[in-house]
Formats: C-alpha cells, structure tokens, sequence
C-alpha cells in the first residue's frame, strides 16, 4: 500500500481534539505556519499510521501537529500551527 | 449493546443504548475503545448509521488485520457494553434545514454516514433533492440494499445510483466500474444548481470523486470528504 493511501484527514483527530480542546474541533479554523493557508481541522491531512499520529497542511504538507497518547498523557506539538481558532 | 443487524457477510450494525447519550447529528462519527486485560487499549472510529431521531447505531465492517473491527463485528453480543467517545464531527454533517440538492458519493463502508443523512431527510420531512451514487465491489457487498430500494420507490426526490467495480450478477443494469468523470457527469446535479457535496470512502475513492467534480465545475468548497483506513479497523 502507497503511503499516499494511509492519509486520512482531520475527522480522524476529531476524538482526541475533543479531548484536549472540549470542543467540537473538526470544523474550526487552523492557520498553517509554513504557508499561511486557512483551513478547518477536517480538511488537514492526517497520519495515523506512525507511532503517533501526524496532521499536515494538504496545501503545502508541512507538519502542523503531531500529538502521541501515553498512558494518563498526551503529548502535542504544534509547532507549525500559526493561529488555531477556537470558537465556543 | 442491545441489538444486531448483520448487512452483509462481513459488515454488522450494532445497535447502542447509551443512557447519557448527547443526541448526534446526520453524518458523525464516534470512537470505540477496547480494553484487553491486561490494560492494552486500542481505539477505532466508526460512523453513526442512524439519524438523529433514531436510536444511536454504527455499522462496522470486518477488517482482516483489524483490531477492533473483528472483535465488533464477530465477538460482541447483546448485553455487551462497550466504551465510546463521542459524537465528534461538526463539518461533514447534514442539517435538515439546508435545502440545497444534495450529492452523496460513497465507496463501500463510506455509505454509513451518508445512509445517516438519508435517514435523517425522511424521518424530518426534508424535501431536499437528493442523489446517492454508491461504489460496491459486488452485489452482496451492498449495505442496506433492501432499505435503499424501498426508499428510492417511496421518494421521488431520492434518487439511487448503484456501480458494482468486480462482478456484476447476471441482468445487472447499473454501472459496473469504478467511479470517474463520465459516470459523475450523468449522475450529478448540474454544478449551476449549487448542490452540497458529501464524499465518503477510502482516501484513493475520495480523492477520486473530488478530483471527477471539480473537474465538472464543482465550487471545492462545496464537496465535503471523509476518508477512513483501508487498514488497521
């Protein structure tokens, strides 16, 4: 299987976000870091496939976001996120 | 767990009494956790195949390298209790009171949360147009064949479209190969008509479908998409 076809998108993170964030987080606004493209979290690319999961731009496919779950803790990088929009 | 549908050899739809459960929108999904004895846990998401104004089911296709899926689809029995998370999805869900026509592509399992849609415009009275163009590898591979047919017959605003990419039975007067641009052509609205689009299978089918409608002059921004694993269900 091409790794291309283990690409999801952002509803696969929507469990985990909704975790981390309390929100419904699949239709809120993310800015990508690299290339400043505006898209909602269920348009992201997403990765589940390594040992953690791994979501990025599907305009410039920089990685916006990993996050690994351990036993009581997660953690979550988002270091190329520019601004995630959180509306309530 | 309190009761069980198998739809075809190798898909189940599980019927969940949850107490506390939220109520969910058309379109959906939840996560399922399984946790062995020894504390190993591992989590899957399944689409919601009911609509809102039914009680909460998935359905839930065997994978052969699953971890979850054969546990599901083999094992869990009527009085089980399972660990959910959920609803989760605010982007790819229908609302019944969005009047646009609707076109629903679904490649295989991707037919569960579109069939949440479908059910959902019955059961509130929505006379949104729609159109369901549905990939399946065979004809015992279809999921909820009998409920669509009796629907379709019932409803002129519901039009089904049926292709069938290895082997067609004998009479077969649908399509028979994968989705591409001349079949989404012939089936979809007009792009003029300003349709919602909701796409759901495998990342290649999705990808597919997409890429077919835009090339038609599909608005992008239109076509909603959700793509699940091939593996690892």
């Amino acid at each position: 299987m091409r790794v291309e076809d283990m690409r999801l998108d952002g509803n696969a993170v929507g469990g985990v976000f909704a975790d981390l964030f309390g929100l419904e987080m699949t239709d809120q606004m993310t800015v990508c870091a690299s290339c400043g493209a505006h898209e909602v979290v269920a348009c992201l690319e997403v990765y589940v496939c390594s040992p953690g999961t791994v979501v990025r731009c599907r305009h410039c496919h920089a990685v916006m976001m990993c996050i690994v779950e351990g036993r009581n803790r997660t953690w979550l990088d988002v270091s190329g996120v520019a601004t995630l929009e959180l509306r309530r | 767990m309190d009761d069980v549908v198998q739809e075809t050899p190798r898909v189940r739809t599980l019927q969940l009494a949850v107490p506390d459960w939220p109520g969910h929108r058309a379109g959906q999904h939840l996560d399922v956790r399984l946790t062995a004895e020894d504390g190993y846990q591992a989590q899957r998401s399944y689409s919601i195949a009911s609509a809102p104004e039914q009680e909460l089911a998935i359905t839930v296709e065997r994978l052969e390298d699953g971890e979850v899926s054969p546990y599901l689809v083999e094992e869990l029995r009527p009085g089980d209790e399972i660990e959910l998370r959920g609803p989760i999805g605010g982007y790819f869900v229908w609302e019944d009171g969005d009047n646009r026509p609707v076109l629903l592509v679904a490649g295989g399992a991707g037919i569960v949360p579109l069939m949440a849609m479908i059910r959902h415009r019955v059961a509130a009275g929505s006379t949104a147009p729609f159109r369901l163009l549905y990939s399946s590898r065979t004809i015992g591979d279809v999921i909820y064949r009998e409920e669509l047919e009796l629907l379709v017959a019932d409803d002129p605003g519901l039009e089904v479209f049926h292709t069938l990419t290895r082997e067609q039975p004998a009479g077969w007067d649908g399509y028979a190969r994968r989705i591409d641009e001349d079949m989404l052509r012939e089936v979809a609205f007009p792009a003029g008509d300003g349709p919602a689009v909701y796409i759901c299978g495998s990342t290649r089918f999705v990808d597919a479908a997409a890429d077919g409608l835009v090339a038609l002059g599909y608005d992008p921004l239109t076509i909603k998409t959700e793509r699940f694993g091939a593996t690892g269900g």
